[in-house]
């Protein structure tokens, strides 16, 4: 997955590809009725959470444009600010590593690891780490990854996916969660309920020792401040305190494309983020560090910051928005798609419509199935309203649709299908005598619809259409000819 | 060429049609004239929201109302910087452990003291957010999270409405910790429960006067 094309920077590794086009995965994920209706009961809870939260602030569409524009000017400038991070969070005793990819920031945080000596660390949920795939990396290397996160814990556990950027397990319920809890927690009360309280407090109690003697642990970041080298975590459970202030050596992986320029920007993000992912006024905890702090929390503290196919997103004018995405999960919560497929059809670590966008931006759209992901959409627009910081989803997958077509369109010789329906369709609808010579097959269709009134199939690519529907007999003439009837008869 | 001249170096490559990015438009509340009756219904409703225990009361009450949430606990921790008038209401039951620099409780210690007792900075009435910023009567962070009950003091002098009201109060390069009721997990279905890692308890005591 390496390939670097001429003028374009390298594409992203690790957990970014669709391995199979989605629609064969849309149709394997969708005969999953248990997931069907965990997804729709947790994304219909959220929606309306979410609504309630955002209505109540009266300047939330200046918010979205404060919002939208921080980040427009963060990565028109982007070389600047992350100097300028490097530079303050250096003063302040943190070391700061550059990883070009994948390999690169499992190598790097591999050592920093051995270098402790320990043989286990403890993670804050983190996307940058899950894109990466550093915690099966870490274990080739010898080293265990605990994932404190309850709803990655219960991934973890139960030897499966995430399938949402906020709540990885949100294809789980309830009973669900506690028959893996029942099954993989080595010491846990046989009596456990599904109740959410005593499931919480299950994981309480799995992870206290953990937390009371790690001695590295490893995170993801929600931001970084250029102008101050302050680095945030935003979470709910106090796993993220815990691993951010107990352990000795603390090492975070962060996309470059985090980085605010200003200490102010936070409070326009700190209004946007929460109330856009779980729906609440405030998360719980926010955590705030610069560097090192003396007697105060880990005294080792590094950060990776990593590309990834980030400048290769940065690199397409009409797609590079995509980089002010701030996770918060907004556009899947809302999406018809994402709520019935799931997010294990979307193959990358992002799913939903940002993923549809981000993974073919971050890796190329020719690279594996990638260039299936632009079209798991009905370009509704849910999303774009949505998104607190407004990037335009439904126009950047409709620019990656192109791509894909001109991608694809030097593969074949002779003119596919698709293309020769084009061509005809563009001749019907170019002159309004054409699309009239046209409608005069009508009658023919009716021939075919036959006494139940009802196309049942069509022949080539468009049986896809009929697939799972019927179409209904066509009148016996067009509108335009029905028109210039009644003009007649008056 | 090292990983970071690389990366740069991409990064200009990228922008090679040097987009021009507009002027932030701040047009969002910076600024509120709610009154002190109003932030404090405000920041209670929050809090109560949240699941957090409240009470608003006056200067002089603080050792009655410390003592009372603590009744059953049998040990406290307390940053060095607190006015230890506060904990004067306190039993010989409770036993009170100062963390201080030079004299700093293990994280086992920690692990076994029932409760704490911290100041805060600033709290943000909109959002019912307590800010913590490692002053001297806050203490370091890991005294606020190891125990399972936090009685947190909140002076009704530090409420703001808005959160761009609170950023220029607080100590920007210390540590911070923003608290919006006990811990909480929507992970399962999406639904809000309370009490997962952080301290399950949290008592917010609103004083006027101080």
């Amino acid at each position: 997955m390496t390939q670097v094309f001429l003028g374009m920077p390298a594409g992203g590794q690790g957990n970014l590809f669709e391995t199979e086009p989605f629609p064969k995965a849309a149709h394997r994920e969708l005969g999953n009725t248990q997931m069907r209706k965990n997804l729709r009961h947790a994304t219909h809870t959220i929606r309306d959470k979410r609504l309630n939260v955002v209505g109540e602030l009266p300047d939330w569409e200046e918010l979205r444009d404060a919002g939208s524009a921080i980040k427009n000017l963060t990565m028109a400038n982007l070389e600047e600010r992350l100097e300028e991070f490097e530079k303050n969070f250096t003063a302040r005793g943190g070391i700061v590593h550059w990883a070009r990819d994948a390999d690169e920031a499992n190598k790097i945080v591999t050592e920093l690891v051995k270098a402790t000596g320990s043989k286990e660390v403890v993670k804050v949920k983190s996307m940058a780490t899950q894109e990466i795939g550093l915690n099966e990396h870490l274990e080739t290397e010898g080293i265990e990854a605990f994932e404190t996160d309850l709803a990655e814990l219960i991934v973890q556990l139960g030897n499966d996916k995430p399938s949402h950027i906020l709540v990885p397990a949100i294809h789980k319920n309830r009973t669900e969660v506690r028959d893996i809890f029942l099954k993989e927690m080595p010491v846990v009360d046989p009596n456990l309920t599904d109740e959410p309280a005593k499931l919480a407090e299950a994981a309480r109690k799995h992870l206290r020792k953990k937390f009371l003697s790690a001695k590295v642990a490893i995170s993801g970041a929600n931001f970084a401040l250029a102008d101050t080298g302050t680095l945030g975590v935003v979470e709910s459970e106090g796993n993220g305190r815990m691993c951010l202030t107990l352990p000795e050596t603390l090492i975070t992986v962060m996309g470059i494309e985090k980085v605010l320029p200003h200490w102010e920007d936070i409070e326009v993000f700190m209004q946007l983020l929460p109330r856009s992912s779980t729906g609440e006024r405030m998360n719980p905890y926010t955590s705030l560090w610069t560097g090192v702090s003396e007697d105060d929390g880990p005294q080792n503290v590094h950060i990776v910051l990593l590309d990834n196919g980030r400048t290769r997103a940065l690199a397409d004018r009409f797609g590079r928005t995509a980089l002010n995405c701030i996770r918060c999960s907004a556009c899947m919560n809302v999406c018809p798609v994402y709520e019935r497929t799931g997010g294990h059809a979307y193959g990358s670590t992002y799913p939903g419509p940002i993923g549809a966008i981000l993974s073919p931006l971050l890796t190329g759209i020719e690279v594996e199935e990638n260039g299936s992901l632009p079209y798991a959409s009905s370009l509704c627009g849910a999303c774009y309203d949505a998104c607190p910081v407004k990037i335009n989803i439904p126009e950047i997958l409709v620019h990656l649709r192109g791509e894909d077509v001109d991608a694809n369109r030097d593969k074949h010789k002779l003119p596919t299908q698709m293309d020769l329906l084009m061509k005809g369709g563009s001749w019907a609808l170019g002159k309004g005598k054409n699309l009239g010579l046209l409608e005069k097959a009508l009658p023919l269709g009716r021939l075919m619809s036959g006494k139940e009134k009802k196309i049942k199939k069509l022949p080539g690519i468009a049986a896809g259409w009929t697939a799972s529907r019927d179409i209904p007999a066509p009148p016996n003439k067009s509108f335009r000819d029905w028109w210039s009837d009644e003009k007649e008869s008056k | 060429m090292s990983a970071k001249d690389e990366i740069l170096g991409r990064i200009r490559s990228a922008l090679a049609d040097a987009p021009v990015a507009q002027e932030v438009p701040r047009e969002y509340r910076k600024t509120s004239d709610m009154g002190e009756a109003e932030l404090i219904d405000l920041l209670v409703d929050r809090l109560v929201d949240y699941k957090a225990g409240v009470d608003v009361i006056d200067a002089a009450q603080i050792p009655e109302y410390v003592a009372a949430k603590l009744a059953g606990a049998s040990s406290v921790v307390y940053p060095h910087g607190l006015d230890t008038g506060w904990l004067s209401g306190l039993g010989e039951k409770v036993e009170q452990r100062i963390d201080a620099p030079g004299a700093r409780l293990s994280i086992a210690e920690l692990d076994e003291t029932s409760a704490v007792v911290t100041s805060s900075a600033v709290s943000v009435a909109e959002s019912g957010t307590i800010i913590l910023d490692g002053e001297p009567n806050q203490g370091r962070r890991a005294i606020s999270l190891v125990p399972d009950h936090h009685v947190c003091i909140v002076p009704i002098s530090s409420i703001v409405r808005l959160l761009p009201e609170a950023m220029p109060r607080l100590a920007i390069t210390r540590p911070q910790t923003w608290i919006s009721g006990p811990s909480a997990t929507s992970d399962i279905e999406l639904e809000r429960v309370e009490g997962v890692h952080g301290p399950r308890t949290l008592d917010v005591l609103m004083v006027r006067g101080l």
